[in-house]
């Protein structure tokens, strides 16, 4: 196989960042080539100075051995460079075919939308995509909407496919649909770029990889040559511990007691329909489903955020279903919401404002109404030691931090007030193995000092690893609940499907 | 009910409708390609003035009505640098405009025609009748001695329709105004198609004022569009942000209008008529028949940086 692109001391500076500096790179012809890199590490800022969306600053692009300056993504398209990129690039209000073809419309003056429809429907057979040319983007799935993004690509006639962390945003089953798609790329001989900082989906779907870090390409290897731990401790620099080693759960008394709640979210859908669930003191319980199925609106009832239409919640003995997120805040429920910007800190704060956002009114935070910054400052520089908070700055603001580190300080102030139960709503989205691993010991500590722990995840590996129990939500009702210790993959992906029926086939 | 059996009031209705339907498509055009334009007041006063002066100093009308245009497409050409390349607030920026056209073509009537205004003997635009169709009985007199700029709006409903919803070029424009980052990435020059848009918003306003001072009338006064500009912007959300709906929106528009003139005789207050417009918009936005939905990037300034 001859390189059909090759990046060579590629760098790109933005002002006070080197996102890109120093990366070499090589693909070759017919390969699934991944890049594997914790989230700042410069993946997409990579891909953009390739596809033309950016500049380099100094170093080389070549296209089949020959040196290339794309100035605009048009001429990296013309040039035969496809992108997926991580946001998608489409016009909801238009057509998929609309989406498809525009730049490059068929049709004179007027525009031929029978002819782009009829191109589109054929692509999209030829490629095996199966989607609807006139549907409206609005009404289709993530999933979907990202083979609109490689039709797009194919229409442009493509001879390579960059693909910028593709599956951040699909189902389990999407995911496996999306990689039959790659294969059937390669199968037709155009190589594809695949970002990801996922090390399974790498191992089971490059042929070869490329780590960066910091800016840097680290090395490339052949994925069969390297193990996930060996391609762990390459993109963090370290050694890192990707599964955590946790002793058996000592369950103790219920904690949290839910008996047929419901709750509608704030466009008053009735969302969850009917839970009755229990938790116990010591153990993590995993919420396992696809998003969109209930889990969110449940975390946030259970937090006081949402009030439930119906059905009761216990906690800690006493019923809490009408107290205020405060009062339930007072008896000892920690929440880690999803949406750390919206739910979990004030960007616009500092961190010591952030650590106290919930006890500031309180000894030793302020006396006779009067903020005291002193007693605050201590206690943040100790969370920030505690956690591993970087930089290790308590003045800094909220805004400044990486995605990991404003996750670390969340959770740092939600655990450090010693509570009875936390709530974690994606506690690690986003973040690197090495965030990841923080923050996954974090919770089995939490459990092993005897609080209860409800896990809601759409990470099937983070369930996996942490949960005792594993309860599986579908449209708003648990379809199970199922021991961690023995449950599978393939158990959990049929639960999620709302299929219970054969669940039970398969666990007996 | 006997007055609708005279033709008269669709006649008046269409008449009423001219420099609505104008200005809201134009709005349609600025709106569909991600700039937020409540400029329309202001573009419609300078052409209003431009075209009657014009046609004043150069004895002809049809002078005129292309200073009037000319001056509409320098002003939101203005405009549109200010809103695409400085960034600015879009609203602002409109209000800004309709702020200085209001008072420039107030103090330019005054220094320039003095105390009695345009003279009565400024030459207008012609009024026409349909040859064939005045004959047929009814219709006939809707279409009977309109305005030329009546027959030019209704071709330019049908064009601008057709431009915005059949064209390469339309598909691009509304593609600007919904996701011009998704636009650049294939290659559409997003901030090119955003001036196209502003300054045919602009041309189409300026028609309008037009109308109203050297179409319907020869004469210009102090603020003579009198809220129309404002009444476009209701038009063009009423109609969805399509040329069809704003047409369709300035009629209705219109008709309530003519009704109130007609009614005014028999006693029902012209006031309660004349809020229509405003009430229907806010029905329209609320959502309480088929919601109206804005292109995704209106009013969102669009930075390629590189
Ligand atoms: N337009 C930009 N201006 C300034 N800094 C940027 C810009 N784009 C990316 N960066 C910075 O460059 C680094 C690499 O970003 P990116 O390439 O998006 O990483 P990845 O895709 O690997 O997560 C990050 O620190 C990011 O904040
Ligand atoms: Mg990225």
């Amino acid at each position: 196989m001859e390189d059909f692109l090759e990046v060579i001391d590629l760098k790109k500076w933005f002002p006070g960042v080197k996102a890109n500096d120093g990366v070499n790179l090589t693909l070759r012809r017919g390969e699934v080539h991944a890049i594997l890199g914790e989230n700042g590490a410069g993946k997409s800022t990579l891909m953009k100075m390739i596809y033309g969306l950016l500049e380099p600053t100094s170093g080389e692009i070549r296209l089949a051995g020959q040196p290339v300056h794309f100035r605009s993504p048009r001429e990296a398209i013309q040039a035969g460079i496809g992108m997926v990129h991580q946001h998608f690039m489409l016009i909801p209000a238009l057509t998929v075919a609309e989406n498809v073809v525009l730049g490059d419309e068929p049709g004179g003056v007027n525009y031929n939308r029978r002819e782009a429809v009829r191109h589109v429907r054929a692509l999209s057979e030829r490629y095996g995509l199966d989607i609807d040319p006139t549907a409206k983007i609005s009404q289709l799935s993530v999933g979907l909407q990202q083979r609109v993004e490689i039709l797009k690509a194919f229409y442009r006639k493509a001879r390579l496919i960059i693909l910028d962390e593709p599956t951040a945003l699909l189902t389990p089953q999407e995911t496996r649909e999306l990689f039959n798609i790659v294969r059937n790329l390669k199968a037709e001989g155009i190589p594809v770029l695949f970002i990801s900082h996922k090390l399974d989906e790498v191992k089971e779907i490059s042929d070869r990889v490329t780590v960066m870090r910091a800016g840097k390409t680290v090395d490339s290897v052949r994925t069969a040559d390297a193990t996930p731990q060996d391609l762990a401790n390459m993109m963090v620099g370290r050694e890192v511990v990707l599964r955590i080693q946790k002793e058996v759960a000592k369950p103790g008394a219920p904690v949290l007691q839910l008996e047929d709640v419901k709750v509608r979210d704030k466009a008053k859908n009735l969302r969850v329909k009917g839970i009755t669930l229990e938790l116990r003191r010591g153990e993590i319980l995993g919420l396992a489903g696809i998003d969109g199925n209930g889990q969110f609106e449940l975390a946030d009832a259970i937090a006081g955020l949402l009030r439930p239409e119906d059905g009761r919640i216990i906690f800690d003995g006493h019923d809490i279903t009408h107290m205020t997120p405060a009062q339930r805040t007072e008896r000892g429920i920690a929440y880690v919401p999803q949406d750390r910007h919206a739910d979990g800190l004030v960007l616009e704060f500092d961190l010591v404002e952030n650590t106290i956002l919930r006890d500031f009114h309180k000894r030793p935070y302020s006396s006779a109404g009067i903020l005291r910054r002193k007693p605050a400052e201590d206690y943040t520089k100790r969370l920030i030691e505690a956690f591993d908070v970087r930089p290790p700055q308590p003045a800094r603001k909220a805004a400044e931090l990486s995605g990991g580190n404003q996750q670390k300080v969340i959770l740092a102030r939600e655990v450090s007030r010693d509570p009875i139960m936390l709530i974690a709503a994606q506690p690690t989205r986003g973040l690197d193995v090495g965030a990841i691993e923080g923050i996954h010991r974090q919770l089995v500590r939490l459990r092993d000092e005897g609080k209860g722990v409800l896990l809601v995840s759409l990470e099937m590996d983070e369930i996996l690893s942490l949960s005792d129990r594993i309860a599986v939500i579908h449209d708003g009702r648990i379809v199970d609940v199922i021991p961690g210790d023995t449950a599978t993959r393939e158990q959990i992906g049929l639960l999620m499907t709302g299929s219970r029926t054969n669940s039970e086939v398969a666990s007996s | 009910m006997s007055i609708f059996a005279d033709a008269q009031i669709w006649n008046s209705t269409l008449s009423m409708a001219v420099p609505l339907a104008l200005p809201a498509i134009g709005g349609t055009f600025s709106e569909r390609t991600g700039v937020v334009n409540v400029a329309m007041e202001g573009i419609m006063l300078m052409g209003a003035f431009f075209g009657v002066a014009f046609s004043y100093w150069t004895g002809s009308a049809w002078i005129g009505l292309l200073m009037a245009l000319i001056i509409g497409g320098l002003t939101s050409a203005a405009f549109a640098w200010g809103a695409i390349r400085v960034s600015a607030d879009q609203v602002v920026l409109g209000m800004a405009i309709n702020i200085f056209a209001a008072g420039l073509t107030a103090f330019l009537l005054d220094t320039v025609f003095g105390f009695s205004g345009t003279p009565p003997t400024t030459p207008k635009l012609p009024n026409v009748s349909l040859p064939g169709i005045d004959k047929i009985p009814y219709v006939g007199q809707i279409f009977t001695n309109q305005s030329i700029l009546v027959y030019v709006m209704i071709a330019i409903v049908i064009l601008s329709h057709w431009f915005l919803f059949h064209t390469r070029l339309g598909l691009r424009m509304r593609s600007v105004g919904e996701n011009p980052l998704a636009a650049d990435t294939v290659g559409i020059n997003v901030w090119r198609l955003r001036y196209a848009g502003v300054i045919i918003g602009g041309l189409l306003s300026a028609l309008g004022g037009a109308y109203l001072s050297i179409g319907v009338l020869n004469s210009f006064s102090v603020n003579m569009t009198n809220g129309r500009g404002y009444i476009a912007l209701a038009a063009m959300i009423f109609g969805k942000w399509t040329p069809l709906g704003s047409f369709g929106a300035a009629l209705l528009f219109g008709f309530s209008t003519a009704l109130g003139i007609v009614l005014q005789g028999n006693g029902v207050s012209s006031n309660l008529l004349q809020m229509i417009p405003y009430a229907l918009t806010i029905i329209a936005l609320t959502g309480l028949v088929g919601r109206s939905i804005p292109p995704a990037a209106d009013g969102l300034p669009y930075d390629p940086k590189r």
